[in-house]
């Protein structure tokens, strides 16, 4: 039924829209995103009293445009949540393929670690790293990937524990196929459907968690336009403009709602394929 | 039962070791603490004496198992920058950090059961969907922004609570509120998840055929069995409530654990730091255990009857 | 279709359920009087369960009855309000299902479960409750009853499980029991137990009982009467002895030349089977919905099949005139 579709075409849409914006919006953007111009501070948005079609969504404290500012921390809310795909997944799915296939000692050896990452308060380490190391984008984006795994170590090893009850992995080791063979042209093939489903949530809360280290300071620097920077620079004002911390806000919840949204739809999609 | 709960323990233990040890080669590996300290004028001559006075300049290993000697006997350490004990730091901040914590997981409890079992009972229906569209949104909403914008709202535009701090009772239900959005998503699903399946059970269809009132075939029969997972994972969701008590409490400006170790990073105070993860690591672990143990009390067939 | 009794304690009458398209009971009638018991046998999905479903009120989501009426007690069940049908449930009729495994609730003592029927129905209090349940266990030979009370259901054996769904089905007396093939899950010699019981439970309290089975040796056993139904419909509908002599719709001379009995069929010969698959209909079917499978078809079984009688109370749903077992 088409309306049960709606999810994932919604999060799609969104997600999407944002990739486009990320990848070509900075080079559209009406204002440079760093330009300071003190003598037109606080434009409100366009809609509101005051507000002109030269600054669509007005402009910040330092007289940046806001818009020009959200596309760009757009850009840095995509990248954030890719490259920690990339980097979580790799690691979270290296050690629970490996605790699932091999079991055993290897297993629970997985399982310890997965049980200390769990234990530990990721934001406090975050704050911790950053601050000792210097915030940049390249600490914090590494900082995030290095931390943020457990949930694909969680479900990967799951997953290989499942497909190598399956009787087709026996047969690809009696037919002599070798370790590292079976891995990766049997069992990786047919868990990478529950890893994307997990791949969205982590990249929603890779942006979350990046927006909340920049929020307290301890994230991306500025003047890059986080939208958690942003909604911290604005903080100052906002009993009489909220609009400064309500726009980067919104960004944020309807890009990880998408974000979400993608996730919950390609989960009814791919599972119900798997059951077929 | 006994031998599972030791080795559990044991495993516990290990766990807390290890971030231990990870937390405290985290802080120490960098070298930067005798710098904060002194401060930016010092010179290279104050920084090595401080350095010494503070045992920074013995090997990583031996620094180790002196503070985990003093450790074993309550001794964290002197916070660098408040001059006080940091057992005492902790001790005084503590309690309001525990106490949003639990507020946070009381309000999610109360919110996301209610809103399940009315979800699982409608399944497929209009209110269906606008229960899993608020858990979605629950989670995609970023905690500090939704805390700036109750302050906003309640605080100033309404006057009902107050901007900052926690001086009356007052100031814990807006960051409570807030923390409970960690924990209502999952619960929630968990719930509606629950009575979805527990309302096709056989002995459900059991209880109907006796007759049963459509009360006790709900909240007895279904409910009972739809929140054996969703109590024990109850304790786990405190864990990361109180780990996102550090946002929460800094947008609120509440003086707990969070806003500690929020503080101490921006100074360099690491001892806090260290002390604080650790905290953090063994709350963690326990809520875990005991919520294996939930499980296991509620469920008969696990006792082992 | 059914001879007319006085005594009768559940008379249904032309029920007609549908699972969205699927036309899943088509117009079946039958009568259980007191104290008998009535068999309603058939294959999987032969609508047989859902038909005592429906006369419980409990169809499953999507299946809704279109058409019939249900005469128990001076009331029409199919015309009764939820509510009202709660009260009938566990009070006057009764129910028992195939999987006594999962059937009870695992959270809750035996004990607990009983005593909750009796002070829905009867507002017993909870110290007379609990004697009546240990009562009630003891007669249905479930040992040590005080102690079962206290336990919980995984600690008990499948056989004791369903013993313990039978005593909780007669805490209030119920003047109809259904038993939706109570034995299938369980060993053989369990089954046999169990069977056993109900019988004796049946001449001891009058019970009238619906049993659903699949299995004609069962209702060789302990059914009265006996309903064959195929493809929701009841294709023949006798007395037990008369059915089992002279079996007159081809489908149920199928299912008893499928029965292995030892030395009835030759060594090396063929144990009888029916070829082909039970049809879904769809609604608007006409016709004998048997006549893909039956070795007797003719191009008249397409059209409206009309209701012989082979013998006094034994009737039956096909073109075949009675006495043509003889010619055949």
């Amino acid at each position: 039924m088409r309306a049960r579709r709606l999810p994932l075409y919604l999060g799609a849409l969104i997600v999407g829209a944002a990739a486009l914006i990320a990848l070509f919006g900075p080079l559209l953007a009406p204002h440079d995103p760093f330009v300071q111009n003190l003598g037109h501070r606080f434009i409100p948005p366009m809609w509101m009293k005051g507000g002109s079609a030269a600054h669509i969504l007005g402009t910040d404290q330092l007289g940046r445009d806001y818009l020009s500012r959200l596309i760009l921390g757009a850009r840095i809310s995509m990248l954030i949540g890719l490259s920690t795909i990339i980097l979580s997944g790799t690691i979270g799915t290296a050690l629970g393929v490996l605790g699932g296939y091999f079991g055993g000692p290897v297993d629970a050896a997985v399982m310890f670690i997965v049980s200390c990452r769990l234990a530990i308060p990721v934001i406090l380490v975050a704050l911790t790293v950053v601050s000792l190391v210097g915030s940049s984008l390249t600490v914090v984006v590494l900082t995030i990937g290095l931390l943020l795994w457990e949930r694909f170590a969680v479900v990967s090893r799951a997953a290989t524990r499942q497909v190598c009850a399956l009787d087709y992995i026996a047969a690809a080791w009696a037919a002599g196929c070798s370790r590292s063979r079976i891995i990766l042209r049997e069992v990786l093939p047919n868990i990478v459907h529950h890893l994307i489903v997990i791949a969205t949530v982590d990249m929603a809360i890779a942006i979350l968690l990046e927006a909340a280290l920049s929020f307290l300071g301890l994230g991306v620097p500025p003047p890059l336009p986080s939208w958690g920077l942003m909604i911290a620079e604005g903080k100052d004002y906002m009993f009489f403009k909220p609009w400064v911390i309500e726009i980067p806000g919104i960004a944020l919840l309807i890009l990880v709602l998408g974000i979400n949204l993608l996730g919950d739809g390609l989960r009814d999609a791919l599972g119900a394929q798997t059951e077929r | 039962m006994l031998r599972y709960a030791a080795r559990s323990a044991l495993l516990a233990f290990l766990v807390c070791l290890t971030v231990l040890v990870a937390s405290f080669a985290l802080t120490r590996v960098s070298g930067n603490l005798a710098i904060n300290i002194a401060g930016p004028e010092a010179t290279p001559q104050t920084i090595a004496r401080i350095q010494h006075q503070l045992g920074l300049d013995r090997p990583l290993p031996v620094q180790f198992f002196d503070w985990a000697d003093r450790a074993a006997h309550g001794d964290l350490g002197e916070s660098f920058l408040f001059h006080e004990k940091v057992s005492h730091l902790i001790a005084t901040h503590f309690p309001v950090t525990f106490t949003l914590g639990m507020l946070g997981i009381a309000i999610a409890v109360a919110v996301a059961i209610p809103l399940g079992i009315l979800a699982a009972l409608n399944e497929g229906s209009g209110i269906d969907v606008a229960v899993g569209f608020v858990a979605l949104a629950g989670q995609a909403v970023p905690s500090f922004w939704l805390g700036l914008l109750l302050i906003i709202w309640f605080g100033v535009d309404l006057h009902w609570l107050p901007i900052a701090g926690a001086a009356t009772w007052k100031g814990y239900i807006l960051p409570a509120f807030v923390l409970s959005f960690v924990a209502i998503p999952v619960m929630l699903r968990m719930t509606r998840g629950g009575m979805v399946d527990a309302m096709r059970a056989d002995y459900v269809r059991t209880a109907r055929a006796k007759g049963l009132s459509r009360g006790s075939i709900v909240l007895k029969h279904a409910f009972r069995n739809a929140a054996m997972p969703v109590v024990a994972v109850s304790a786990v969701q405190l864990g990361f409530i109180l780990g996102g008590s550090v946002v929460v409490e800094v947008v609120f400006n509440v003086r707990g654990v969070g806003y500690l170790a929020w503080e101490s990073i921006g100074k360099g105070d690491f001892p806090v730091v260290q002390a604080v993860v650790l905290l953090f690591a063994i709350i963690f672990v326990v809520l875990t255990l005991l919520s294996d143990l939930i499980g296991a009390a509620l469920d008969p067939r696990l006792r082992g009857g | 279709m059914n001879a007319p009794t006085t005594d009768a304690a559940l008379r249904i009458a032309d029920l007609n359920i549908q699972f969205g398209a699927l036309h899943v009971v088509r117009g079946i009638s039958l009568t259980v009087a007191r104290g008998q018991t009535h068999g309603l046998v058939g294959e999987s999905g032969c609508g047989k369960s859902v038909s005592a479903l429906s006369v419980m009120g409990l169809l499953p989501r999507g299946a809704r009855r279109t058409g019939g009426a249900i005469a128990f007690g001076g009331t029409d069940l199919a015309r009764q309000s939820e509510r009202q049908m709660a009260r009938l449930r566990g009070d006057r009729i009764a129910m028992i299902f195939q999987e006594p495994m999962t059937s009870l609730n695992p959270a809750y003592t035996i004990g607990s479960q009983m005593i909750e029927v009796l002070r829905r129905h009867r507002g017993t209090g909870r110290a007379e409750a609990a004697e009546a349940a240990a009562a009630m266990l003891a007669r249905v030979g479930v040992t040590a009853p005080d102690l079962r009370l206290g336990q919980f259901p995984h600690q008990l054996s499948g056989g004791l499980r369903q013993r313990v769904m039978i005593a909780m089905a007669l805490l209030c007396s119920p003047e109809l029991l259904i038993a939706d093939e109570p034995t299938t899950a369980l060993d053989v010699t369990v089954q046999a137990q169990i069977l056993r019981l109900l019988a004796d439970l049946k001449r001891d309290f009058g019970l009238a009982v619906l049993l659903i089975t699949h299995d004609l040796g069962i209702v060789a056993r302990v059914a009265d009467h006996v309903s064959v139904m195929y493809a929701g419909e009841i294709v023949e509908q006798a007395p037990v002895a008369s059915l089992f002599a002279a079996p007159s719709h081809p489908y149920t001379r199928g299912l008893l030349a499928s029965i292995p009995v030892p030395g009835k069929v030759r060594r090396g010969g063929v144990l009888g089977s029916i070829p082909g698959m039970v049809p879904r209909i769809a609604a608007g079917f006409a016709g004998c919905a048997f006549r893909d499978r039956c070795a007797h078809a003719m191009p008249a079984c397409a059209a409206d099949v009309p209701v012989r009688q082979a013998a006094s109370g034994h009737s039956y749903r096909c073109r075949l005139v009675p006495g043509w077992t003889q010619a055949a």
